[in-house]
């Protein structure tokens, strides 16, 4: 392998680069645009629910029973209605999530000790958005239950009760439990690959539909050559991609990078040559351009998003589904990226993920000049 | 010190059941100008893939420069230029990081690199326009620069394929001028053409017809070898009657339209001035004018053609 050869084709690479001016901004674009749009569209927090309520109680107690919603920062009261029958409209056209119905004795029941009981009707077409309703409403109730036995107690004046149990919980790692603080690390790892490949997804089939590929391969350059030296720019440019979304999370969203980075741009290299290999390939297979811009989105984007842990936990999986998830590198990223910005641990917590995408990154490399042949097709 | 520069023996190549090339067999001597001459799709382009190494040979042996055609390709492609028909530089870049790439990859480096970049850029007269972007440029600049691109490692063999197709009369004569330059410094130069008065210029030609050879040697020998009998220019009025009446007697091999006149070539053994003559007078045909002429090379390609048609 020739030095001056490789970077004989990364400089003319550069040129391309430097003179397609559109595919440059998309480039340095894309990755911002991604950010923005699955950063502020994937958050799963759910905040200010519409809510409606149906008072038959009307009673100072019930009144307080209501604002314990209100007053809280996930629902927002948007009216009081007058019956069942409106409340089913409300909930239909969809103005709001949330509807709570308090009979008319359910003063009087809890004044007597008993327990009173309310109606909650939760909109379950967003299953996830109403799972997380009901969480919210049951820990207002059970907050306000405490609260009355606590007093019940005090009133009787039989001393001091003390729960039996109280767990006293304390996230790790995502102290609030902020979607974004587990999204957006996630999230820097499928624009990671979805960047990758479709940065080289082009660079050897673009030279054979141009025809300029022919003059090439007349030449004595390498195989290994070619590939290093085309591969070399793309680098340069997925890591500055890496900063630019590294900084948008940090700056931006506001999500801790506890880790060292350092440690995160050195495994993140390894990673963006295993991504930009993969387009390698595609490009190399395909025939046409369309086609490895089309095989691109999809190779690059379908794993990364879907199996790679970052939308869907990988253990909620079918097992053979899981099996599946050890074979696509963002799998090993995303848990990198996480590791990193999160928890903030060191390399001895992530040789093995680094490990693996070494190998994948070689094999992707030797795949291609396997396949790539200097000679017409 | 190998004599030959080229030298393939029954080479052949198929695509499918297609045989583009069909046992070819030719020599070419250092520092010749060997041309290919034949139609489109006669197998020039195939061929002069083959011999740079760009495409696998189905069967037959060759070797170009010292190397093997089958086993050394990569060997080749160290000493030899090549221009593709197809226009295959870089047209985002300008003249000079097109040279500056070839150079690169060609394994040049350093002032010994901008000499030879300097020196090209003169031979191809494009120095004023180095800055400018390829893209730019007149398809016969664009020739001239891929020209640049394939001598500027100073390779013993140039193949050239079709290297004027689409550039002006004034361009292409400046382009062979060029050739012929490489051609004194002892560079041989393997080029096809489909243009005949650019075979002119050939040292030696081989005629390549639907994957044959159907002739070869220099330009002169072709036009004596192949109509030795001669070629006789009819003028006469009307034209195509004549033509007819010609063509349906024994004793002309030949008789095709050229211009505004008649070319016939008659079997050995007639006197052909006189029973033309008789003949068209017969006939009530007049005559115009009557006389030998030296052929062409297009006659000497049609007259090849029409006798292998007649096989």
């Amino acid at each position: 392998m020739k030095l001056s050869r490789t970077w004989a084709i990364s400089k003319k690479e550069l040129f391309h680069i430097y003179r397609d001016r559109r595919s440059l901004a998309l480039v340095i674009l894309m990755p911002a645009f991604l950010m923005l749009l699955f950063g502020y569209a994937t958050t799963i927090d759910v905040k200010k629910v519409p809510m409606g309520a149906l008072d038959r109680d009307r009673t100072q107690e019930s009144l307080f029973f209501i604002q314990r919603f209100s007053a809280s920062p996930y629902f927002s009261l948007r009216t009081f209605v007058q019956n069942e029958k409106e409340m089913t409209r409300l909930i239909d056209e969809g103005r709001v999530k949330m509807g709570l119905i308090l009979p008319w004795d359910f003063s009087e029941t809890i004044k007597a000790g008993n327990m009173a009981s309310v109606q909650i009707l939760v909109d379950g077409t967003d299953s996830n958005t109403a799972n997380i309703i009901l969480g919210y409403v049951q820990a207002v109730a059970r907050q306000y239950t405490q609260e009355k036995t606590f007093e019940k107690v005090a009133r009787l004046g039989t001393g001091h009760l003390q729960l039996p149990v109280e767990g006293r919980t304390r996230v790790w790692f995502n102290e609030d439990l902020e979607s974004k603080n587990y999204f957006i690390p996630g999230l820097i790892a499928v624009i990671m690959s979805i960047i990758g490949v479709l940065l080289t997804g082009q660079v050897i089939v673009r030279e054979w539909e141009k025809g300029t590929m022919e003059l090439l391969i007349s030449t004595p350059v390498q195989k290994g050559e070619l590939m290093i030296g085309k591969l070399l720019p793309y680098f340069f440019l997925g890591l500055l991609d890496l900063s630019l979304a590294v900084c948008m999370a940090k700056w931006i969203f506001q999500v801790p990078l506890r880790g060292s980075v350092v440690l995160l741009f050195l495994l993140s290299s390894v990673y963006i040559l295993t991504a930009l290999a993969l387009g390698m390939i595609i490009s190399t297979v395909a025939r046409t351009q369309l086609f490895a811009n089309q095989m691109s989105m999809i190779i690059g984007f379908l794993p990364s998003f879907l199996l790679s842990g970052f939308t869907f936990s990988i253990s909620n999986m079918p097992s053979w589904l899981q099996i599946i998830t050890y074979t696509v590198a963002p799998r090993y990223y995303v848990t990198i990226v996480k590791e990193i910005f999160l928890k903030g641990v060191g390399f001895s917590f992530l040789w093995r993920e680094t490990l693996v995408l070494s190998g994948m990154a070689a094999a992707g490399l030797w795949v291609v000049t396997l396949k790539f042949k200097k000679e017409l097709r | 010190m190998v004599e030959f520069a080229v030298k393939v023996e029954d080479l052949v190549k198929r695509f499918g059941d297609f045989v583009a090339v069909d046992h070819i067999r030719f020599q070419v001597e250092r520092g010749e100008i060997f041309g290919f001459l034949g139609p489109n799709g006669a197998g020039k382009s195939t061929t002069i893939r083959m011999l740079c190494g760009l495409l696998m040979p189905t069967s037959g042996k060759g070797k170009v420069a010292e190397f093997d055609l089958m086993k050394e390709s990569e060997k080749i492609k160290q000493v030899i230029g090549y221009m593709s028909q197809k226009f295959s530089l870089y047209d985002d870049l300008t003249v000079t990081e097109n040279l500056h790439f070839f150079g690169g990859i060609y394994g040049l480096s350093g002032p010994s690199q901008r000499q030879r970049e300097k020196h090209v850029l003169e031979m191809i007269g494009l120095t004023e326009l180095r800055d400018r972007i390829t893209r730019t440029l007149p398809v016969g600049w664009k020739q001239r620069l891929a020209l640049g691109c394939s001598i500027l490692h100073e390779p013993s063999i140039l193949f050239l394929d079709e290297p004027t197709s689409g550039v002006d009369p004034i361009s292409r004569r400046n382009f062979w001028s060029l050739i012929q330059q490489m051609g004194e410094k002892n560079v041989t130069t393997f080029v096809t053409t489909h243009y005949m008065d650019e075979a002119e210029y050939c040292g030696r030609l081989a005629l390549i017809y639907q994957g044959r050879i159907i002739a070869l040697g220099t330009p002169s020998e072709l036009k004596v070898k192949t109509l030795a009998q001669g070629l006789l220019e009819v003028e006469c009025d009307p034209l195509i009657p004549a033509l007819d009446l010609l063509k349906r007697e024994p004793w002309v091999s030949e008789a095709a339209m050229f211009g505004d006149a008649l070319h016939v070539i008659g079997r050995e053994g007639v006197d052909l001035v006189q029973e033309v003559s008789r003949i068209l007078a017969d006939h009530g045909i007049h005559l115009k004018r009557i006389g030998w002429i030296r052929p062409s090379l297009e006659d000497v390609f049609v007259s090849l053609i029409e006798k292998e048609g007649e096989r």
